[in-house]
């Protein structure tokens, strides 16, 4: 159904479970590294494993300190209360991603509770977020499913098991019931996830990709018929890899529930799949209210009872909150009100304050990160901050500022860089992409030009220096682009007044 | 050599610090042994083809002069609850049968650095579930005071192999009893720590919040100085204690000195004197208490009001715990697995209906059934309360006495068949034990003579506050002497010959 169609009779419900996989060197209960730490090097399947993680006869779990440390500061972030006392909980299922066919999790006592995060749209509208709890729990491993035509469970031959992602340290950040966004929905989603990146990575606990899937969305959407007063069924959409797609999956279930609420059907309480190429949910596993975890105090591991102190330590260890560093960096960074808002929108602003901390000129960054890197990125269906480095991004804009490169070659270099042939400097030694800084070599290109039109010389010198135009041009194409235009100009300027 | 297998560990231990005795001599002599009884015993699952290496290389760095462990040397069985790298760890069960697991247990690791010899794997109820190993995949032990008779249980197998003398030492691990009652019935002594005295990593979970290893031996000393040897803090497991403990041993020995027990209160709590139990249970019992009256002991009476429902709580906690433990036993990643072909959950399915025993899928069933929303309060929530309740009865009861007294068990072996089909009349066989497992208190099991009605032991039980289990050697070793001084002999020299 069309969306404002669908806006018109209906009221869209939210509501979101974000993961946040935690960088700590160690496992959440094992010391296995963690392969979710800083660079998320991969591993081979089933490598960074201990009989913790397998869930071997006889192991048993034991947190992680710097977990907790970073739980709480996440926590802290988020407005929540940190409990003075909160306890793991086994959550208990069969299934062959979980090692012990139980997740350490936590249910009825969390470490975080009744937090509150700002955000902000495109429009200047702002939205205050309920977020109900912030809880602990473990990762589980990864299967992958081989044979059958979706890549999916159903009409496989055989899956695999790679448990090196079991234990990996995990926050699930849960929001209350969202309500009034409208048709701001989707948008009010992606910068919702955006928010939540934002004050990860300010607090340096987690790589945030969420490509990498180290930031992970979970989308709960029901249509609330106008005027009804009553709430709708609501759908889990999962595998919403990128800030864009959680816009595009909000927009597309918003339109698929309203179409089949329309039509007089029923919407099913399930989980949906969101496919990124086609840009359509699917139908995963039907979910109850009922689902029965049996849940029950984990037993082998004791009460997370952090002093007042540490809560104390870390809160005064807290960054700038991320709104706070928006209207501070606006300030700094000189940019307009719409320039700023461009940055904000376009999700760069981590990756901008980081090239400008890098040593680029703020409007240099700005232009690369919301010009070409997110042309690329856009074309290719990524976050643009999975394509380049802010340190690369700043390696580039400095060969430009030192003249060593046009516009025109640092977006060959940018290319060549994203293709992983390496830094700005060796993309440029390996493509050969230098501005030819070689006065000989363009005064002999120089020469050839004018040999070819001998009378530009004269018209220079009777004052029509527009001439020299058709000179410049012919090297530069002789030159294949790698000639500095400004410095032939001059060249060919000093040369009519010999 | 075969008077080597009748020698305490303290006294073998003794012998093979002066040279008298190998390492090699005394293992080959419990070798041998075994190979003649064990037939008819069965208290082995699997006997240690490396015992001899390992006995060498302990002579060997006698010989060189290196400082070893009192007990180095000594020969040891080991209760298959407990991982062993290198040999099998079934835990008594069909769906282990054949793993070897890729670490050793804490307690074994221990065992192994202080020198002891492993001897083998014994014998017991399938994961730990029973009180006279014939719920072990892998066929009963028998009791060496009469084959016709059970062994106790769970750990039949490690009570039955000290009091056949196969070994002088053995580990077990006791959950409602699993040490205490076997020792009862086969005339041994037995020690349940403290929760939290002795690592539980690697002892394949039963009820994690419930178990504990401990030791099985001939004398409070042995016992005693097995629990120094594997007990203190384990980083691998949250739910160890990190306090530095007495010397056991020196405790039993000042207790086998003392002249009297002038200021000792010893508490008989009423609730475990039942009028119910065998008669001769009863006669020994009061026999007893007349003897530490005469040495000077105080007995007081004391009433813990919340013992009776200790076994309706134990059989809920107990299966609630177990059911979630045992889940990992999927095939998926060790163990057997069934050759049924279908879905991951098929096979889940068919491994576990094939591996697991009658008894294991009974607690499953109540344990998941515990657990289930909406019964959760009523069952696990109710549960826990009186576990509390019987924290406390522990907590005014030792305000009045030093130490609490009972019979180990209120029978002696039964016969086989007798109590197998009948599950409450076997869970009954655990009142006296189950209490000190709920509430973390240490006990001992010592044998105190034999039931006039059908001259098969009898054992004592005493119970400690938590972390003061100093004063179970200290008591068990003054009656061991004062009994022993009435009989002139030990118990086990009354025991038929094998």
């Amino acid at each position: 159904m069309d969306y404002d169609r669908a806006l018109e009779l209906f009221e869209p419900v939210l509501g979101f479970e974000v993961h946040v996989e935690l960088n700590t060197q160690s496992k959440m209960f094992s010391d296995a590294p963690n392969p979710a730490a800083l660079g998320n090097v991969p591993h081979e399947p089933n490598t960074t494993i201990t009989p913790v993680d397998l869930g071997l006869p006889g192991s048993l779990p034991v947190v992680n300190e710097q977990a907790i440390k970073y739980s709480i500061s996440l926590g802290l972030a988020l407005g929540c209360e940190i409990a003075p006392s909160s306890r793991f909980a086994r959550k208990n299922y069969f299934y062959p991603d979980l090692a012990k066919n139980y997740q350490i999790s936590q249910f009825d006592e969390p470490i975080a509770f009744d937090g509150q995060v700002e955000v902000e749209l495109a429009n200047g509208k702002k939205f205050t977020i309920d977020i109900e709890r912030a809880h602990m729990e473990e990762d589980a491993g990864k299967l992958t499913h081989v044979g059958g035509a979706t890549g999916r469970i159903q009409g496989a031959e055989y899956s695999l098991v790679d448990y090196n992602r079991a234990g990996v340290p995990l926050v699930e950040i849960v929001t209350r019931m969202i309500t009034g966004a409208e048709a701001d929905a989707p948008e009010l989603a992606k910068a919702y996830v955006s928010a939540i990146r934002d004050i990860v990575v300010s607090l340096g606990i987690s790589e945030a990709k969420m490509e990498r899937g180290n930031l992970r969305c979970d989308a709960n959407i029901s249509l609330s018929p106008r005027g009804s007063g009553k709430l709708g069924t609501r759908t889990e959409t999962k595998n919403v890899n990128s800030l864009r797609s959680v816009e595009r999956a909000i927009r597309y279930e918003i339109q698929r529930q309203a179409a089949i609420l329309d039509g007089g059907g029923t919407i099913i309480q399930e989980t949906r799949h969101w496919h990124e190429d086609t840009g359509v949910t699917s139908a995963g596993r039907p979910k109850s209210d009922a689902d029965d975890y049996r849940y029950f105090p984990e037993p082998d591991l004791l009460p997370v009872e952090p002093s007042l102190e540490l809560i104390e330590e870390l809160r005064a260890a807290l960054p700038e909150a991320p709104s706070l560093r928006k209207k501070r960096l606006q300030g700094e960074w000189g940019f307009t009100d719409l320039e700023f808002q461009d940055v904000v929108n376009s999700g760069l602003l981590v990756e901008i304050d980081e090239t400008v901390a890098a040593g680029a000129a703020p409007a240099q960054a700005r232009k690369w990160w919301t010009g070409e890197i997110a042309r690329l990125a856009n074309v290719s269906s990524v976050d643009a901050s999975s394509l380049v480095s802010p340190a690369d991004v700043a390696a580039l804009v400095a060969l430009v500022d030192a003249g060593e490169l046009t516009d025109r070659l640092a977006r060959q270099v940018l290319e060549g860089v994203i293709a992983g042939e390496g830094s700005p400097a060796q993309v440029v030694e390996s493509r050969g992409l230098k501005v030819v800084s070689d006065d000989g070599a363009l005064i002999a290109a120089i020469d050839e030009a004018l040999a070819a039109q001998p009378d530009v010389l004269e018209k220079i010198r009777e004052g029509k220096v527009q001439a020299a135009g058709a000179v410049i041009g012919a090297v530069m194409k002789a030159m294949k682009g790698t000639a500095d235009a400004a410095r032939v100009r001059e060249l060919v300027l000093e040369r009519a007044q010999q | 050599m075969s008077s080597l297998i009748h020698l305490t560990a303290s006294a073998l231990a003794e012998k093979l610090s002066t040279g008298e005795v190998s390492s090699v001599e005394a293992t080959q002599a419990h070798l041998d042994r075994i190979a003649a009884v064990d037939g008819d015993i069965h208290a082995f699952l699997h006997v240690n083809a490396e015992a001899i290496a390992a006995a060498t290389d302990i002579d060997a760095r006698r010989a060189a002069g290196e400082k070893l462990g009192p007990l180095a040397g000594v020969p040891v069985a080991i209760k298959d609850v407990l991982c062993t790298i290198g040999m099998p760890s079934t835990a008594g069960s069909k769906i282990l049968e054949g793993w070897i697991p890729p670490y050793d247990a804490t307690p074994v690791a221990k065992l192994k650095a202080a020198g002891l010899i492993a001897l083998g794997k014994t014998n017991m109820d399938e994961f730990a579930m029973g009180s006279s190993t014939e719920h072990s995949a892998y066929g009963p032990t028998r009791n060496p005071w009469d084959l016709s008779r059970i062994p106790g249980g769970s750990g039949g197998g490690s009570a039955a192999a000290v009091a056949a003398f196969e070994a002088p030492l053995a580990l077990g691990s006791d959950t409602g009893g699993s040490i205490r009652q076997p020792a009862a019935v086969t005339g041994s002594v037995g020690v349940k720590p403290t929760y939290g005295g002795v690592s539980r990593y690697g002892a394949i979970a039963l009820a994690s919040s419930l178990d504990q290893v401990g030791p099985v031996a001939r004398t409070v000393l042995d016992a005693a100085m097995l629990h120094d040897v594997i007990g203190g803090h384990d980083p691998r497991d949250s739910t160890s204690l990190t306090d530095v403990w007495p010397s056991f041993a020196a405790a039993a020995r000042e207790g086998a000195r003392a002249e009297n027990l002038k200021g000792l209160r010893v508490g008989v709590v009423k609730e475990l004197d039942s009028p119910g139990f065998q008669p001769g249970v009863s006669q020994r019992f009061h026999e007893a208490l007349e003897l530490l009256t005469a040495a000077g002991a105080e007995i007081v009476e004391v009433s813990a009001p919340h013992f009776e429902y200790a076994v309706a709580a134990y059989y809920v906690i107990l299966p609630a715990e177990a059911s979630s433990n045992l889940a990992k036993f999927d095939s998926v990643r060790f163990g057997m697995r069934s050759k049924v072909s279908g879905t991951v959950e098929d096979v889940m399915a068919a491994t576990r209906e094939a591996g697991f025993g009658p008894e294991v899928k009974r607690r499953i069933i109540l344990g998941t059934y515990a657990l289930s929303a909406g019964y959760y309060d009523a069952y696990y929530g109710s549960a826990q309360k009186v576990r509390t309740l019987i924290q406390r009865d522990f907590a005014s009861a030792f305000e009045k006495a030093d130490v609490l007294v009972s019979p180990s068990a209120p029978t002696t072996a039964f016969t086989f068949g007798e109590k197998i089909d009948d599950p409450l009349a076997m869970y009954l066989n655990d009142v006296t034990t189950i209490p000190a497992n709920l509430a973390g208190v240490p006990g001992m099991g010592l044998p105190i003579g034999l039931a006039p009605e059908d001259g098969l032991p009898v054992g004592f039980q005493i119970m400690a506050p938590a972390r003061e289990d100093a004063r179970l050697y200290k008591l068990g070793a003054t009656l061991e002497r004062l009994l022993e001084d009435g009989w002139g002999r030990t118990l086990l020299s009354q025991a038929p010959t094998l």
